[in-house]
């Protein structure tokens, strides 16, 4: 077999091969990031400037990133995966692209719950989605939870976006994980009957609507609402301006909470200098840079959380584990095509 | 002198080709087989009723959207005399360069219960929300209207390519039969052009079929939202490629009825004759009608929504255009180039392979090569990636085996596979236009040609070219601004390190950040405006050179 091997197929593999050595020869790590690159490329030019690693970045959406991890199968050249979500890292582990890494110090200062307990996947940041309310219009006392929203009393008067987003779907997987399918199968006919609105638009139209008067509640992730409000543009200003953030369920199990996070490809070949990037981007002035520059919360508890988003008070986090979020969102999306939850 | 192929070595050529550009597409249909269990009760159950009627409904709705403006704004820039009738000949062409989720983003922002309009009208009035009907933009009807608002061009196009090749003589003997201008508008102008006008609207139900961003943004159920849904949602890929395979079964329906409607019929014109046109002069309230019905186009489908962007590119974006934003002009433009070019390479080939030795095999493999432009880009572009890393992959391991040394991903993840998906998605496009163009050479020219002792290459250089060159302007143009719009495949497919405008304006459109995405959505309306203007110079020149 080898013997017959053309003469001219042979030169051409081994042109590509040097081809191939060349461009690992630098020190380098190829990032797959559902984050888009204006919230994330000056954080990787700084870890470029402080440690000489050159960072290869492709955005997009994560779906789809991960489809590409899985089609490039073991020679993909991603080193390691970005999500904004928990829900899609677990699917990255699920399908098998990701491998174990070890950060013993970021360990101790992460909350469990954001973190995979097998070591897959890290949280970086951390979002909470809130109920937001429409000050004057509704008094915060008769506000307790998104269970409560289902109530009579909010007929017509809730905003949220389609259950095609995966906040929507996280949000109700976590109730699923508290209440169980059919309470919450319930509770989602209730709510969806309280919409004033067909959903459309992502969350910041939901801000917008409910401070134009088209209902009294929006569901939005926090860092919508802080952009918002530090926005150059004035009318974006004005409508956030007249939103509260209410954290619900502060008598059980807290609010919903998410994060984006980081793991290392199965196929990764810079795993070091992968496993190095997850390490920067938990230190302290990444944490803070990161956090401040796209309206989050840090994801280390030690780390002090930016004025805008303090100024909403402290609050009772879901310390349910991420994870769950993935396992449970097929379980979630049917459930809402069976509410009618557009 | 050249020899001319043998037909056997063309309906190879074309068949292989055509094999090649249709595997992607062919991988997708590949998961019907794969069984996807309950998770069609659940759909069936629930929500499949709603992607079909909605992509039904969607469908009919930009099939009366494109040809009322597209026929119309085409017959009246080709055939009449008005005042502007000059400047809206190109200046019609501008929509196309609109990607249709930005001028989604614009209505909303302008026209949505929170926009400036209604706002004002609430202060002015003390109008609360229920006290008063406002369209409402983001529904299925709104939907329609912005996909026709941006698809109408290709019917234009094509429309108005067709009107003005259209013999005069036809229209005379129509006008001496006593038949007045609408009159021979509906019995002579508009049959003759159907083949172009059908070209047009399909490409555009096509795209309207493919659209995600619209449909997505304005909470309306479709196959495409649908489709991932089911893919990502429910985790179920075989679902969801089978509900892709049903979108391009809509597609074959279709096409199907169209060719058995049209039957035997031909289109081409007898007469030796071929003068001028001279066109009807309007005047009176008809001339005002004609300028304001062009003007109302024009300003809905680019006036407003570019405005629009301007404002936001002027006053609320923040800071974007730094040095990496040549480089991404540069990427769009470079990239346009090459997959346009290619796409009518392509598309001669092909459809000149169908001309000489149009048997079966050969038409069907054409046909299903052009599917690709129906099927939403992250469908396609996973289409293509599946055959690419496979291949990379055996060669991958077929180097490990011979020398030990892996080899990693040669062609996955470069511009390579990124420029194919163009090819397969875009081929379509180029396709419909260039068959268009060859339909209106009749094959007695090729006798005449070739009894005068002319050979091939001089018949293709001396008959077809000259009376083919606006076809292929058009589909070099056509495919040039779809590229520049493009975006899921590209998002998925690209290189490290490397974007384009399309990817710019998405990623701060999707966001939310609308107003940060307009310097690049400016730009790339900017970029497609001179295409825009060349392509419909070329039209309105392109006749000369057929009179006699």
């Amino acid at each position: 077999m080898y013997a017959r091997t053309p003469f001219l197929l042979k030169s051409v593999a081994m042109l590509l091969c040097i081809s191939t050595f060349n461009a690992l020869a630098a020190e380098e790590v190829n990032v797959y990031s559902a984050r888009k690159e204006k919230l994330i490329k000056s954080l990787l030019d700084r870890f470029t400037g402080e440690t000489g690693i050159q960072v290869n970045l492709v955005t997009g959406k994560a779906d789809a990133l991960l489809k590409r991890l899985q089609i490039e199968g073991r020679n993909s050249p991603a080193d390691l995966l970005i999500t904004t979500d928990a829900g899609r890292l677990h699917r990255a582990k699920e399908a098998g692209v990701t491998q174990v890494t070890h950060l013993p110090d970021q360990t101790a200062a992460l909350p469990n719950s954001f973190r995979d307990p097998d070591g897959h996947w890290y949280g970086l940041s951390l979002r909470a989605r809130p109920i937001l309310y429409v000050q004057g219009r509704v008094k915060p006392e008769d506000l307790s939870s998104y269970e409560a929203l289902a109530e009579p009393t909010w007929k017509s008067r809730v905003c949220i976006r389609s259950s095609n987003n995966i906040y929507n779907q996280s949000l109700v997987a976590s109730m699923i994980a508290a209440k169980g399918t059919d309470r919450v199968e319930t509770w989602a006919r209730g709510f969806v009957g309280n919409f004033a609105r067909p959903p459309k638009g992502g969350d910041r139209d939901q801000i917008k609507a409910a401070a134009a008067g088209q209902c009294d509640i929006a569901i939005a992730n926090t860092y919508y609402l802080a952009a918002m409000i530090e926005s150059k543009d004035p009318a974006q200003r004005e409508a956030a301006g007249k939103l509260r953030v209410f954290w619900p369920n502060q008598d059980g199990r807290g609010t919903h909470v998410n994060v984006s996070g980081a793991a290392v490809t199965a196929s990764a070949r810079n795993r070091e200098n992968a496993t190095k990037l997850i390490a920067y981007l938990l230190n302290d002035t990444s944490q803070q840079w990161y956090a401040d520059t796209n309206g989050e919360f840090p994801i280390r508890p030690d780390i002090p959380v930016n004025p805008v988003l303090a100024s909403w008070g402290e609050f009772k986090m879901d310390t349910l584990n991420l994870s769950r979020l993935g396992e449970l969102n097929p379980e979630a999306v049917r459930l809402m095509d069976r509410a009618g939850w557009k | 002198m050249h020899k001319a192929p043998g037909p056997s070595v063309w309906r190879f050529g074309v068949v292989s080709t055509a094999v090649i550009l249709a595997v992607p597409v062919t991988v997708i249909l590949s998961y019907l087989l794969v069984p996807a269990g309950e998770v069609w009760q659940h759909l069936a159950a629930t929500v499949l009723q709603d992607y079909v009627i909605n992509s039904l409904l969607l469908m009919l709705g930009v099939t009366a959207g494109v040809l009322v403006f597209g026929v119309g704004a085409a017959w009246l820039t080709s055939m009449c005399r008005f005042p502007g009738a000059g400047f809206f000949e190109w200046s019609l062409l501008l929509p196309m360069a609109m990607p249709a989720y930005i001028i989604a983003y614009t209505y909303t922002g302008l026209f949505d219960f929170a926009g400036p309009l209604q706002t004002t009208i609430r202060g002015l009035t003390g109008w609360r929300f229920g006290d008063y009907w406002f369209p409402e933009i983001r529904s299925l009807e709104g939907a329609a209207l912005m996909l026709s608002l941006v698809l109408f061009p290709y019917v234009y196009l094509l429309a108005r390519a067709a009107f003005l090749s259209q013999s005069l003589c036809v229209l005379d003997v129509s006008r001496t039969l006593g038949n007045g201008p609408w009159r021979t508008f509906f019995t002579v102008a508009l049959p003759l052009a159907r083949p172009a006008i059908v070209a047009g609207l399909s490409l555009a139900l096509m795209e309207t079929l493919a659209d995600y961003g619209t449909v997505q943004y304005f909470g309306v159920s479709t196959f495409t939202t649908g489709i991932f849904r089911t893919w990502f949602g429910l985790g179920s890929t075989a679902a969801a490629a089978q509900l892709s395979a049903v979108l391009l079964m809509f597609v074959f329906v279709l096409v199907f009825l169209e060719r058995s409607s049209r039957r035997k019929a031909r289109y081409h014109h007898t007469s030796q004759r071929h003068q001028d046109l001279r066109r009807y002069q309007l005047s009176g309230w008809r001339s005002n009608t004609a300028l304001l019905f062009c003007f109302s186009i024009l300003f809905f489908g680019f006036l407003l929504p570019a405005g629009q962007l301007l404002v936001w590119a002027g006053t609320t974006a923040e800071g974007q255009l730094d040095s990496r934003f040549l480089n991404l002009v540069w990427n769009s433009l470079g990239l346009a180039g090459t997959a346009s070019l290619l796409a009518l390479m392509l598309a001669l080939f092909l459809g000149y392979g169908k001309r000489l030795n149009g048997n079966r095999p050969v038409r069907v493999a054409v046909r299903v090569a052009g599917m690709g432009y129906a099927v939403p880009g992250t469908v396609i572009a996973v289409g293509v990636m599946i055959p690419f890393a496979a291949i990379d992959n055996g060669v991958d391991a077929w180097m490990r085996l011979q020398f030990g040394i892996s080899t990693g991903l040669l062609l996955s993840g470069t511009l390579v596979a990124l420029v194919f998906a163009y090819l397969v998605r875009f081929l379509a496009v180029s396709l419909q236009t260039v068959e268009a163009g060859l339909a209106k050479v009749r094959p007695s020219m090729d006798e005449v040609a070739r009894s005068m002792g002319a050979t091939a290459a001089e018949t293709v250089r001396r008959v077809h070219f000259p009376m083919l060159k606006g076809s292929l302007m058009t589909a070099l143009l056509l495919v040039f601004v779809d590229v520049l719009k493009e975006l899921p495949a590209t998002l998925l497919l690209r290189p490290f390190n490397f974007s384009t405008l399309a990817v710019r304006a998405y990623e701060l459109a999707s966001d939310e950040r609308l107003a940060d995405a307009s310097h690049a959505s400016l730009t790339i309306v900017a970029a497609g405006i001179l295409p825009v203007i060349l392509l419909s110079y070329s039209i309105a020149h392109s006749r000369h050179v057929q009179t006699t």
